[in-house]
């Protein structure tokens, strides 16, 4: 079967082409998974739409409010050179960048791993954790979602027919804010995460006032763990209360047992993986 | 890097020289060709139809339906391949071929999922794959069995039915047993007694290249290029299977992209040249990675139980050892590896150790770099390493105590000739590694030391080389092995030495099997050990014409002529006095003196000695998240001669960085349909850089006396130790022993909350 790629200039464009291609249509974003799942015979496309070529899916602009609008397009590699964005939230930029290797650095993207809807994918949950809102543009228009809402369960997301991710944005940033992520994977690299934990939070005289959790690869869709996020408010981050939100973690689990890890084990690491992110969140924000 | 740098290399111009490597620039610019590089007008493709069953018997193949499909060229199946009953063996080296006729397709029952059934050859890929499934198999699905604990259970699914042990249907397809001394007598001396069982999983080779041949028939006479370690094994093969006779197939070895030991049977060149022959097109056939790990051969799994009896003194007195490897779908696990080599690093009294040969439903396990050896030291280094403790004794001191030296009777059969294992212990335990204190426990990480030692029987076998002076005074030789560990760089540091020639004067080529005589395959380390020796003598030949030469020109007597620095020379002041004559002169006159300079040497070489070798390892356990990490490593070993000690460190490097993999992460997982879940490098964790630190090889050079230049092989005892020296190092951090591998992540935390319980 032939394949027919388009690579659009202007986003009208783009989502005509994709609402066109209806079910056969696949988006072309770094490429980094669409085209090793084209290889491996998982998907095979009848349009390709290649979003590269269009502006707003490819830049990185501050917003009047002091937030960041990353495109959806943007790679891992071209986010971590923006000093700016590193500074404001090294979280989310950390965390795409763990997405393979350096040279898939240089093209893997955060649209690509939220529209790839794995719920390991490394730069969700810190996105979750960041409150980033996702707009996206359809055939019946613009339209704004957190970010969490759009993955619906493995492979799957909440998005319309035609309906393409067009940035992430980031709310502006009061002092003492900051974000971390951290995986576990067997390996040092190279791998995929068995468990993801992204953390934003809020340092005021040592007492954390705002927090938001992510989860990765412990449920179907990446969690936002609101429970997690309570035990943290209104404490100095000590022990009990980092046990505490570790717990609401492990709770919020509703894993598989895979090749990549076990129920018992993704569980237990989800509560490890929130008190180390925390302290380094935290450690980031002017210190506990 | 090198910590000791051999100290013979100084006597020498060449040998012990780390010259570059011939092969280094094709490789690091893409040029170097390998099987899947070669290509040839008019060539087709071919793709193998596999089982998606572990077993079950092939009750039809209707293949009418793929023969029409447009684009279809040939279609095969176990029908147009040489069956050997398996009422009488065929053996081909260590391969027997009844189970290689029926290893590389299906005959009477598909016995893994991925076993080949039939193969296809299109006009492309695509359509050859397609055809595949146009071909309607009817499977009789029978119940299948993947552990090799439970093949060995009397109602496991019983794989062969003309495989009996003790009278009764079994799984178990063979026995080997060596036995030393008493061990009733030994244990009962013994004051200390510790017997343990451990586990390890099946590990991949890991070679990077997937397998890949093209095969071209034409005229009844076959070329075969492909990726193997052995152009001759590839050609016997190919003849047993395909009935053609030995000088009707020529094949020529390809560069190779890894092997270690994986690469000494076939699976795909049988297949392409029938596909050939019936469509009378060239055919080729690569695997995808999926395919490697679906259907070629990684080294056994096994379930071993070890027990050793030990003196208050810290004498070994008595050994036991049971070792159950896994041989996949058709018989021939590595249990020689395995219980010949557990205790051979020993001087113990009294020995049993016994072996079983086992089938179940998985890929036919292939020679994987020391074949068994690891699995048997594993279980025995894992237990030396209680016994000292329960000794209170320093690890190494109670190997140094029991250590086999010269004279040593080995219970597998030899009585060592002079050895270097000692020499490994004490470099091991004055190194600095090994003085160095540990990290001191701190953040939530612990730190652990361990060490293991390690023996592999290495091999000679039959070698051929052909040395020839060029007319402008070059040098060309040839050998008969692909070049997996540095062969040529070795041979030509070699023969440069020998000739007294710069060493770029010297290529060293890989003949095909029609232009060099019999050379048996690259494995068992012995490559470096066997060529040395043909090419030596082949080498001593052409230097005894050079001065037959130059003797002609002078006219004097050839015993009055010396061969130094590379040049002729009266032999003293009697012979007369003559200019030098260089090796260029005498090339450049050649003709006139009697023709082409040149000589071979074939040879089935004998006294490749064993290698021993000592590794410490420390690692860094991250409690909380189950993480070992190996934060030095340090390995010794005796090499009796390092020809290129960069290629010798190499080696070492990477055997023990496939043992990191090995102890740590690398774990065939099987769903609940018996079918392989993670077929990819993405979920089959072989370590990535970033995972090892660099890996410190200290070289010893004790000369094996057999040997014209003291050669021992390198390449795989390597990977002896690393297994145990690791699971120790756990131990000592965690303060909790491990009895199975891989230590994967999961494993750790679930057995300290075991141990928290």
């Amino acid at each position: 079967m032939d394949i027919q790629y388009v690579a659009p200039r202007t986003l009208d464009e783009a989502v005509r082409a994709f609402a066109a291609a209806a079910g056969a249509g696949r988006i072309l974003a770094g490429g980094t998974d669409l085209l090793v799942q084209m290889r491996n015979g998982v998907v095979a496309p009848g349009t390709i739409v290649d979003i590269k070529k269009i502006g707003e899916l490819t830049s990185i602009e501050e917003t009047k409010d002091g937030g960041f609008r990353v495109g959806a397009a943007v790679s891992g590699a071209v986010l971590r050179e923006h000093a700016k964005l590193s500074k404001v939230w090294p979280g989310v930029v950390e965390a795409t960048n763990l997405i393979g290797s350096t040279q898939v650095q240089g093209r893997a993207t955060p649209g690509g791993n939220l529209c790839n809807g794995s719920p390991a994918g490394d730069s969700v949950p810190a996105m979750v954790a960041a409150g980033a809102i996702v707009t996206i543009q359809g055939p019946n228009g613009r339209r704004e979602m957190p970010v969490e809402k759009v993955p619906k369960g493995p492979g799957r997301l909440n998005l319309e027919p035609g309906e393409i991710v067009v940035s992430f944005t980031l709310p502006p940033r009061g002092k003492g804010s900051s974000d971390a992520y951290l995986r576990m994977i067997p390996r040092t690299e190279m791998d995929i995460a068995v468990v993801g934990c992204g953390v934003s939070l809020t340092m005021d005289g040592g007492t954390c006032t705002a927090a938001r959790v992510g989860l990765g690869a412990v449920a179907p869709t990446v969690l936002l763990v609101e429970e997690a996020a309570k035990a943290l408010i209104g404490s100095k981050l000590d022990d009990a209360a980092l046990a505490k939100a570790a717990a609401a973690c492990s709770a919020a689990c509703r894993p598989i047992d895979d090749k990549r890890g076990t129920i018992a084990y993704r569980t237990k690491v989800a509560g490890v993986l929130l008190k180390r992110t925390t302290l380094i969140a935290a450690e980031r924000a002017g210190g506990k | 890097m090198t910590t000791n740098t051999p100290d013979t290399a100084n006597d020498n111009k060449w040998i012990g020289k780390r010259t570059i490597r011939p092969d280094g620039a094709d490789k690091v610019t893409g040029r170097a060709a390998y099987a899947a590089d070669t290509t040839m007008p008019g060539m087709i493709w071919g793709k193998v139809l596999r089982s998606p069953h572990p077993h079950a018997r092939i009750k039809s193949i209707d293949t009418s339906k793929a023969e029409v499909h447009p684009g279809v060229k040939a279609v095969m199946t176990a029908k147009d391949i040489v069956n050997f009953p398996i009422e009488k063996s065929v053996m081909l080296g260590i391969q027997d071929m009844r189970w290689m006729c029926r290893n590389v397709m299906a005959r009477e029952k598909a016995l893994f999922a991925g076993h080949p059934v039939a193969a296809v050859a299109a006009t492309t890929e695509k359509i050859a794959a397609e055809a595949c499934k146009l071909i309607v198999v009817e499977y009789e699905v029978l119940p299948f069995v993947i552990d090799v604990e439970e093949a060995m259970k009397p109602e496991a699914p019983i794989l062969h039915d003309f495989i009996r042990f003790k009278d009764k249907p079994s799984n178990i397809a063979g026995t080997l047993e060596h036995r030393l001394g008493d061990i009733g007598e030994g244990f009962a001396k013994a004051d200390i007694v510790i017997e343990r069982s451990f586990r390890t999983q099946p590990v991949h080779q890991g070679y990077i290249e997937p397998h890949a041949c093209l095969v071209s028939v034409s005229d009844g006479k076959a070329t075969v290029w492909s990726s193997s370690q052995g152009q001759f094994m590839v050609r016997a093969m190919c003849a047993y299977l395909t009935g053609l006779p030995q000088n009707d197939i020529r094949a020529i070895p390809a560069e190779i992209g890894g092997g270690f030991g994986g690469k000494t049977i076939i699976y795909l060149e049988p297949l392409a040249l029938i596909l050939a022959k019936k469509s009378g097109r060239p055919v080729k056939m690569t695997m995808s990675r999926a395919e490697v790990f679906h259907a070629s051969g990684p080294t056994s799994g096994s379930y071993s139980t070890v027990k050793l009896g030990a003196t208050r003194d810290g004498k070994l007195v008595a050994a036991q050892g049971t070792f159950c490897l896994q041989a996949g779908a058709l018989p021939g696990s590595p249990i020689r590896g395995a219980a010949g080599c557990a205790f051979a690093p020993y001087d113990i009294p009294n020995v049993h150790s016994f072996g079983y040969d086992v089938v179940s439903n998985r890929s036919k396990v292939a020679a994987y770099r020391a074949p068994g050896a690891p699995i048997g030291a594993y279980a025995v280094e894992c237990v030396m390493d209680e016994v000292a403790e329960a000794l209170k004794m320093d690890p190494l001191d109670f190997r140094l105590k029991n250590a086999a030296k010269q004279g040593t009777k080995a219970a597998h059969g030899p009585v060592y000739p002079r050895i270097g294992f000692v020499e490994t212990i004490e470099e091991a335990r004055k190194h600095a590694h090994y003085t160095t204190p540990l990290p001191k426990a701190g953040k939530g990480m612990l730190y652990g030391r361990g060490v293991a030692s390690g023996f592999w029987f290495n091999a000679g076998g039959e070698s051929s080389a052909q040395v020839n002076i060029n007319e402008d005074g070059t040098v060309v030789v040839i050998t008969g092995h692909p070049d997996i560990g540095g062969s040529r760089a070795a041979t030509a540091n070699i023969t440069a030495e020998l000739l007294g020639i710069d060493y770029k004067k010297v290529s060293v080529l890989i003949g095909d099997t029609s232009v060099i005589g019999f050379s048996n395959l690259t494995g068992g380390s012995r490559v470096t050990y066997a060529s040395a020796m043909v090419v030596t003598q082949s080498t001593e030949r052409v230097i005894t014409q050079l001065r037959e030469r130059a003797a002609k020109i002078w006219k004097i007597d050839p015993d009055a002529v010396v061969w130094e620095n590379g040049e002729a020379r009266p032999a003293g002041d009697n012979a007369g006095k003559f200019e030098p004559l260089s090796l260029g002169q005498i090339a450049a006159q050649a003709s006139a003196t009697g023709g082409p300079i040149g000589a071979g040497q074939q040879l089935n070489t004998m006294g490749a000695e064993g290698g021993f070798a000592t590794h410490v390892c420390d690692v860094e356990v991250d409690p909380d998240l189950g993480i070992v990490r190996v934060l030095r490593y340090t390995a010794v070993q005796d090499v009796g001669r390092a020809i290129h000690p960069s290629y010798v460190e190499g080696q070492i490097q990477g055997g023990a960085a496939q043992g990191i993999g090995w102890a740590l992460s690398e774990e065939y997982i099987f769903n609940k349909d018996g079918k392989l879940d993670n077929p990819s490098f993405l979920d089959y964790r072989m370590p990535v850089s970033s995972d090892l630190p660099m890996l410190d090889s200290v070289i010893l050079e004790i000369p094996n006396p057999k040997h014209p230049q003291g050669v021992r092989g390198v390449g795989e005892v390597p990977l002896v130790p690393p297994l145990a020296a690791i699971s120790n190092a756990v131990y000592d951090a965690l303060g909790r022993r491990f009895y199975s591998l891989p230590m994967s992540p999961p494993k750790v935390l679930a057995t300290m909350d075991m141990a928290a319980e």
